[in-house]
């Protein structure tokens, strides 16, 4: 299952390692919801528990980080497993809107200074 | 390279149905779980789990559902994936495997992805006829 909680001026996310496709899209949708109601600064994605991100996966991050900038939130991804990036990096997979950082300190740091 | 008539001789590790997305989480979860056992590193363990996630995905989306089966060689050199769906078929696999190349909506980086993400990677599929997708890792 997938958490979402309000830290500082950002939405932090959870999302685990059993997160199916439907739910991830789900996700989409009440995340959008609740970055225009909540008027955040930014959202963290933490996939730390994420074992694998595949193309779908992959994808629907690079959305939330582009829906999220519209509603004028930067995204970072935070937890990234070395594994998982050297098989992003060789799927062809490129997360341009989205920042990343390698803890959830580092995106709350970045966050406050914006 | 392995040898698929001496895997294919020894039974499945494991067999998984795949009929909605919750599946394409077992599937890549065991395939995972038995390269743990097996002692391989957490990025050989990614890529491979990431690839099956792609092609179980696939037979779901594309092949209406279908199943895995997972099985080892006779040496125990390899893991091989067999993942199978009675959909349409893929008239052009050359086409379907380029980049980009996309009929769901998706960024057409799935097949070709996957094939770089084996050792061994093979695609039988004629229109009518479904498809098997068979793709292995070296333990």
């Amino acid at each position: 299952m997938t958490s979402i909680n309000l830290v500082e001026n950002a939405l932090l996310v959870s999302i685990q390692d059993d997160v199916t496709d439907t739910e991830i899209v789900e996700l989409q949708d009440t995340l959008s919801n609740r970055i225009a109601k909540e008027n955040v600064k930014g959202v963290i994605l933490d996939i730390s528990s994420l074992e694998i991100v595949d193309t779908f996966v992959g994808r629907v991050i690079a959305q939330l980080a582009g829906i999220s900038k519209l509603l004028a939130a930067e995204t970072y991804v935070v937890g990234m497993r070395p594994a998982v990036a050297v098989t992003l990096v060789e799927l062809g997979m490129y997360l341009p809107e989205t920042r990343t950082a390698l803890s959830l300190t580092h995106a709350l740091t970045q966050l406050r200074r914006a | 390279m392995p040898d698929p008539n001496e895997t294919s001789s020894r039974p499945a590790v494991a067999e998984i149905t795949l009929a909605t997305s919750r599946d394409v989480v077992a599937a890549r979860q065991a395939v995972a779980r038995i390269l743990k056992e097996r002692g391989l590193s957490a990025v050989r363990i990614t890529r491979f789990a990431t690839a099956v996630s792609e092609i179980t995905r696939n037979a779901i989306v594309h092949g209406g559902g279908g199943k895995i089966s997972i099985y080892l060689d006779g040496r125990n050199e390899y893991l091989r994936v067999e993942c199978r769906d009675q959909g349409p078929g893929i008239e052009n696999v050359t086409l379907a495997m380029s980049e980009g190349y996309t009929t769901a909506g998706g960024l057409g980086k799935g097949l070709g992805g996957a094939k770089r993400l084996s050792h061994g990677f093979e695609v039988h599929s004629a229109p009518g006829k479904g498809t098997t997708v068979s793709m292995s890792v070296k333990l």
